[in-house]
């Protein structure tokens, strides 16, 4: 994983509050066996009404999005982190974010700021009136500027996803040096614990 | 706070806390689908990792498969490059799969719990959000993403910020006619489908208590739907007897020390939950979702509510767009709105028990001809046991389409779709926009709410078809 101190760039605007995996990539999409491609199939629904935001011109530059509550809920698909990804997103600022998209987007590297419903408000007010406005998202020092609007404010992001992200760790190779304690913990383990015979590894 | 279930099951799968870190915990089932998989053991493999345990993983079939026809060649060539890639991987890992055609084959959700594989107490993971289905036999289960299904496989185990601990309560009887998805599909429109963020929710009460394990795994099911991590149930006598003789279930002199430690899996008197809510079980109504959320819901006897009545702001303009989508006006009654669809099936209600209630409605009648009617079993062995009580016969002879095991039309990635602006009745979990394709208009219901619509073409409860066999 690519570390990330800071995200600098344009930013796109979604006001609303909700929005599902499904939305961020539809099931369609999911049929792909690669980590990459899936740009294209960002919000491809609501990319058929020519005024959605992401149609903007400026929108394929964009680095940041700014949308409403519970970002990211429904279903699991990691598929909605790498979209954002591909299309050009590597911070993603709402008021809340459902649990699964937050820890894929840590895992992934998409910087998740959680900021203030006051504060997502200016940003959206920022953003109509100066689409082209410069965002910065600062993950060493948890804020967002926008220097031209006078804006800096804090956002939340826990300790160790902070961390992760600025020193871009594989997150099985941290956990890999608890191997003793994981063999140990195994060892513990009741024996009427389901297991699958690892010999019939196709069943019948 | 000791003393609670959730607390008792995440403090026995602790495998280190290190400073700084979130808690690593043991996972004792790992489940794996074609879908969210391959990216995960590409990434093993490139990092030269082993699969550390696959005896305690466990593949199948499900989210693209065909229903149709399902051991002919496969005619979507990603869906079939994915399933292939399966096949593959699980051969190369020695994982067990229950690949299309074989007896176990089915949707993860229903096939963990149907092989005795979910055991209260467990840990069990899955990418995939509705393994909170698990969490009905007093386990621990919950949705990850596919950079955390290549973890769980390189290591067995998850980094996980400890969740808060939310009860929801539900004392009293439910109505007649009144099922476990309405109780569920209540319980979210209580709580909004963020209420839950970073909790896990125990199901509590005597409503929660007198449900079978079927209904347990529909109300667990859609804890997600109102954004919680997880939801539990303690495990019981009607748990118990659910799990005894199954096939990964202890035998023997196990199944008696099993049964010594699962009945100590339950809160303790006393114990104090992070937050609380509590449903009176007799205020509920057979449900409908009007909405592109399944927060957005109204009883049987309700209409589609005036957008401009609702409480915030956000609120009005999410309904406003709501019912643009889905094509409703405020104001028209629930029963009045004409179906093109029915669809049971699903891991919220694609169980036996499930499909057993719609076909006590649909025997005997016949389905609308303006409405196409489709029963997908949610596991080969569900189809199998339907079989063998002639419940195909029964659909079949209603006019509903019997079909193969699989997710289906819950999201549409095998081809089961609906069209632009067509209208569903469906058991499954979720009516976001276009979920069961592009622009189609889905409404979740209960099975036997599904089935009495089925037949008028319009929302109906059982109750309705009185006398018109």
């Amino acid at each position: 994983m690519r570390a990330v101190s800071r995200v600098d760039g344009r930013a796109v605007a979604i006001d609303r509050r909700d929005i599902d995996t499904d939305q961020i990539i539809p099931a369609a999409w999911l049929k792909r066996v690669e980590r990459t491609g899936f740009g294209p199939g960002l919000f491809s629904a609501w990319r058929s009404d020519p005024d959605f935001a992401l149609n903007a011109p400026a929108a394929s530059e964009a680095r940041v999005l700014v949308a409403g509550a519970n970002f990211g809920c429904g279903s699991s698909r990691e598929h909605a982190v790498w979209a954002l990804q591909d299309f050009g997103f590597e911070a993603v600022i709402a008021p809340s974010f459902a649990d699964i998209f937050r820890g894929n987007s840590i895992g992934a590297g998409l910087v998740t700021a959680q900021a203030s419903e006051e504060t997502v408000r200016a940003l959206f007010t920022v953003l109509a009136d100066d689409p082209q406005a410069t965002v910065t998202v600062d993950v060493a020092e948890r804020m967002v500027l926008v220097p031209s609007a006078g804006l800096a404010e804090p956002f939340a992001l826990p300790d160790y996803a902070r961390w992760r992200l600025l020193e871009g760790l594989d997150d099985i190779g941290i956990t890999l040096r608890h191997a003793d304690a994981i063999a140990d913990f195994e060892a513990r383990r009741p024996a009427w614990l389901p297991s699958s015979a690892p010999a019939a590894h196709i069943s019948a | 706070m000791s003393g609670r279930l959730f607390d008792k099951v995440w403090e026995r799968h602790l495998v280190a806390a290190p400073d700084g870190e979130p808690p690593l915990l043991y996972i004792d089932l790992h489940l794996v689908h074609e879908v969210t998989s391959p990216q995960a053991f590409e990434g093993l493999e490139m990092a030269g990792r082993q699969v550390r345990r696959p005896d305690l993983t466990v593949a199948t079939m499900d989210h693209d498969v065909p229903t149709v026809n399902p051991l002919g060649p496969i005619s979507d060539p990603l869906a079939a490059e994915q399933i292939a890639r399966l096949r593959k991987n699980c051969a190369a890992h020695g994982i067990t799969l229950h690949p299309l055609g074989s007896a176990e084959q089915g949707i993860v959700h229903v096939i963990g719990p149907q092989l005795g594989l979910t055991q209260p107490g467990m840990t069990v993971v899955c990418g995939d959000s509705h393994t909170s289905t698990h969490g009905a036999f007093g386990a621990l289960a919950f949705g990850i993403g596919t950079t955390e299904v290549e973890h769980v496989l390189a290591t067995q185990t998850l980094r996980q910020t400890k969740p808060a601990a939310m009860a929801v309560t539900v004392d009293g009887d439910l109505p007649s006619g009144v099922t476990a998805k309405d109780l569920v599909l209540g319980i979210i429109a209580r709580l909004g489908t963020g209420g839950g963020t970073g909790s896990v929710i125990e199901y509590r009460g005597s409503a929660i208590r007198a449900l079978d394990m079927e209904g347990r795994m529909t109300v667990c099911n859609m804890s997600i739907e109102a954004g919680a991590r997880a939801g539990m149930i303690a495990p019981d006598d009607t748990t118990f007897a659910f799990l005894e003789g199954r096939k990964h279930s202890p035998k023997g002199a196990d199944w008696e020390r099993a049964l010594d430690d699962w009945r100590s899996l339950v809160t303790d008197e006393g114990a104090v939950f992070d937050s609380e809510v509590r449903i009176d079980a007799a205020s509920l109504r057979p449900t409908i979702t009007w909405g592109t959320n399944p927060a957005q819901s109204v009883s049987i006897d309700g209409a589609v509510p005036d957008p401009d009545s609702l409480g915030t702001a956000a609120e009005r303009h999410a309904a406003q767009r709501a019912l643009e989508y889905m094509g409703l006006r405020p104001g028209t009654a629930i029963r009045d709105i004409g179906v093109d669809t029915v669809f049971i099936g699903s891991c919220t209600n694609g169980r036996l028990a499930d499909l057993r209630a719609a076909a006590d409605v649909v025997r005997g009648r016949k389905v609308s001809p303006s409405v196409r009617a489709i029963v997908v079993p949610g596991s080969a062995r569900v189809k199998a046991e339907a079989e063998a009580e002639g419940l195909d016969a029964v659909f079949a002879a209603a006019g509903f389409e019997w079909r193969s095991a699989g997710c289906s039309m819950c999201l549409g990635m095998n081809g089961d779709i609906l069209s632009p602006r067509e209208r569903s009745a469906s058991t499954s979990n979720r009516n976001f926009e276009g979920r069961q394709g592009p622009g189609g208009r889905t409404h979740l219901v209960s099975p036997a709410v599904a089935a009495a619509t089925a037949i008028t073409g319009r929302f109906a409860v059982p109750a309705d078809l009185e006398g018109a066999r």
